[in-house]
């Protein structure tokens, strides 16, 4: 959002808005998609990673002009999907502390926990603000200095950065009311992980791209080297993802796996310098708990030592409850890429957007959200 | 089942998506409000409820307004309670006639802003040629509202001839909108505190009767209209799809967008259609009438940059299509959840 932000106030809306519709051109989009069609002349089954791609592959509905040869299936890149059953119910009980105000990017705001969510916490008299920006969180904290202003720290690598400025820079201005809920996550552990488990069967990865803008192409490499798969960094507008898929496809039918960058206006091989700076100064790698797949060692991002003044978690030091999940919720099969929202037996009946039921039902970024909102 | 799950419990309380226009707030009018006050005229859920007094039909509508911020770039909450309940009565068809107006004031608001608001309902009734006859106010401890809060309601009288309803589209209608898209709802968010982002735009908030009315008398085969102002586009669509148990198909180029709205759009992570309007209105109308009444929407001032947008088939009842840029399908749906409180 932060390079949007610069691209319109560098060049104007109207630039900038033909500038992204370059990348959604009908025209522009049917040799490549011809081009898909002609070679995929057998099922090849691809899994795009974040939860932003899941959404513009529905959103375009770019399943019904693949091949039918051609299967997309979304994997754990939905950073409030993910997020365990136990920190959406610790998140419920910081907001119970007195005098707590939580600050949350809206996606969180209706992750039903074991008993309550955010959004019900909020109608019993609970102060929970949506934010759009952690450093909006820390304006709060500076207005209201006698509330504990507590921000829920939820994304992965592209996210994280920011919030580890906004980390050092309440430090840096002495802020004693304001901390943070770390339940980062780093993705290419999981992608092993996910593999590792061997459940699902898998012929190359969509890449994301805004976590590789960050990170960089290299620690993906073991995905082609060690697992023989193709892989490609993708962009998020229709024309880039359907370019993507076309190197996929060529990679797989020439047998040729590697990780290429589809996405060269945002990612190169080593990443953002900087933000992996900024990451390393505020959080260190931590195991961390991960829904529906389990405990993934050194994919989460605990503080600093140095930090734990603004460790929500440490600070309120809350004890962890049982948490318990909907029996019939299978978010976490979803999740690890081995059943359709469709499949599921509550999508669409007991579980839709208005009274979901899991996670994925509720994040924009949720495959059953993008499932059932655009009918893919 | 779905309802019974969220609104059984004695502990389940109302959440503010159950104010946004969305999938949520329509559950609750249909399972609380409807339910209880069941009655022939409410049951259509238009817009209006309209009845006849010997032989005169007349609409009568009610809406409360709590749009924050109160002042906004083109318009204000004033404004607003003018236009949208003047909105609501044209989009059955009626010629608006009388407005009350009631204000729920919070203890310490400004005399000068409080006249600010007046002087602009004073402005905007004259536009509308409506009058405003009876009111009240209620003034409030701090806190126990935020700022102001207007309700007004009114009454218009129908054209013989003139039966316009949500349940009335047909398959091959054709979908007409009045302008672009989306201008309210981002004049809202760019005046928002902790959002503030400078743009040109400013609401599109206005009355449509005058429009209405010429549309009337272009041709009589107008079938649906609606302003799409909470929930957007995207949920006036959806409920004249249910409404009239047809599918909706909307072509998403021909849909006229403003590049700020655009531009916004892509920063925020919204889609136009979802976003409020105040100043523009769908029309569903037979086909054969259809080049007329864009003609006529054009050559009106409130109607410039309209455009049809698609058309209505049998099929699939209830939803709406939308196809996309390169060339494919997907459904769009109402929304859900409450990405933009209290814009209205």
């Amino acid at each position: 959002m932060f390079f949007l932000s610069v691209l319109c106030a560098l060049c104007g809306y109207n630039d900038f808005m033909k500038y992204i519709d370059e990348y959604r051109d009908g025209e522009k989009a049917r040799p490549v998609i011809e081009e898909i069609h002609r070679l995929a002349d057998q099922p090849i089954r691809l899994m795009e990673v974040c939860g932003t791609h899941t959404v513009a592959i529905a959103r375009y509905g770019l399943r019904n002009v693949l091949p039918p040869t051609i299967e997309l299936i979304s994997g754990p890149g939905c950073p409030v999907c993910v997020t365990s059953q136990s920190d959406v119910d610790l998140m419920i009980s910081l907001s119970r502390v007195p005098g707590a105000i939580i600050a949350t990017f809206g996606d969180m705001v209706r992750v039903p926990g074991s008993d309550s969510s955010l959004d019900r916490a909020r109608a019993q008299g609970r102060d929970i603000r949506v934010v759009y920006s952690p450093l909006d969180g820390m304006k709060i904290a500076a207005a209201e200095p006698q509330k504990k202003v507590i921000f829920l720290g939820v994304g992965f690598e592209t996210t994280a950065p920011t919030i580890a400025a906004t980390v050092l820079e309440a430090r840096r201005q002495g802020l004693k009311n304001f901390s943070v809920f770390s339940a980062h996550k780093t993705v290419p552990r999981a992608l092993k992980a996910l593999l590792e488990l061997g459940e699902v069967k898998l012929n190359g990865f969509l890449l994301p791209g805004h976590v590789s803008a960050i990170i960089g192409s290299r620690p993906y490499e073991f995905l082609s080297q060690d697992y023989g798969l193709p892989c490609v960094i993708s962009g998020f507008e229709p024309l880039d993802i359907l370019q993507s898929v076309l190197m996929l496809v060529r990679q797989f039918k020439n047998r040729t796996p590697r990780v290429e960058i589809q996405y060269r206006r945002g990612v190169d091989e080593q990443g953002n310098r900087k933000a992996q700076e900024m990451m390393a100064r505020a959080f260190q790698p931590s195991d961390v708990e991960w829904r529906g797949i389990g405990c993934i060692p050194g994919t989460g991002l605990a503080f600093r030592e140095e930090l734990a003044d603004l460790d929500a978690v440490r600070i309120f030091d809350l004890p962890r409850v049982q948490s318990r999940e909907n029996p019939g919720c299978r978010c976490g099969e979803v999740l690890r890429g081995i059943l359709r929202p469709r499949e599921c037996r509550m999508f669409a009946e007991a579980c839709t957007p208005e009274n979901p039921i899991g996670p994925c039902m509720v994040s924009f970024e949720g495959s059953c959200a993008a499932a059932y909102k655009y009918g893919s | 089942m779905k309802q019974d799950a969220m609104m059984n419990s004695s502990e389940d309380r109302i959440l503010l998506a159950h104010g946004s226009g969305g999938e949520l707030s329509h559950q609750l009018v249909a399972e609380i409000f409807a339910k209880s006050f069941q009655n022939p005229l409410l049951q259509p859920l238009d817009d209006s409820a309209v009845f006849s007094v010997e032989g005169t039909r007349w609409a009568f509508t009610t809406d409360s307004y709590v749009v924050t911020p109160i002042f906004f770039p083109g318009g204000d909450i004033g404004k607003l309670a003018v236009c949208g309940t003047v909105n609501d009565l044209a989009m059955s068809g009626a010629q608006p006639l009388f407005l009350s107006a009631a204000f729920i004031i919070e203890e310490g608001f400004l005399f000068s802003d409080l006249k600010r608001i007046v002087r602009s309902m004073k402005e905007t009734a004259a536009e509308a040629g409506v009058s405003i006859i009876t009111g009240d106010t209620k003034v409030v401890n701090r806190g126990a509202a935020d700022r102001v809060f207007i309700n007004t309601a009114g009454v218009g009288r129908i054209p013989p001839g003139i039966h316009i309803s949500g349940h009335n589209a047909l398959p091959g209608d054709k979908v007409l909108i009045s302008g672009t898209i989306g201008d309210h709802g981002v004049a809202i968010l760019s005046a928002r505190e902790g959002l503030e982002f400078s743009t040109t735009l400013v609401s599109d908030c206005v009355p449509l009767n005058l429009l209405v009315k010429k549309l009337l008398t272009l041709s009589p085969q107008i079938h649906s209209l609606r302003d799409p102002t909470r929930g957007g586009l995207s949920s006036t669509l959806n409920e004249l799809a249910r409404q009239s148990g047809v599918g909706i198909w909307v072509v998403e180029n021909s849909i006229p967008v403003k590049e700020e709205v655009r531009g916004a759009c892509e920063l925020l992570g919204f889609e136009p259609w979802n976003l409020a309007n105040e100043g523009k209105l769908v029309a569903i109308v037979a086909s054969e009438a259809a080049e007329a009444i864009l003609g006529g929407m054009k050559d009106h001032p409130l109607g410039r940059e309209a455009a049809i947008i698609g058309e209505v088939k049998e099929a699939p009842p209830g939803k709406v299509v939308l196809r996309t840029p390169i060339g494919s399908t997907r459904l769009l749906d109402m929304l859900v959840g409450e990405p933009l409180p209290r814009i209205c």
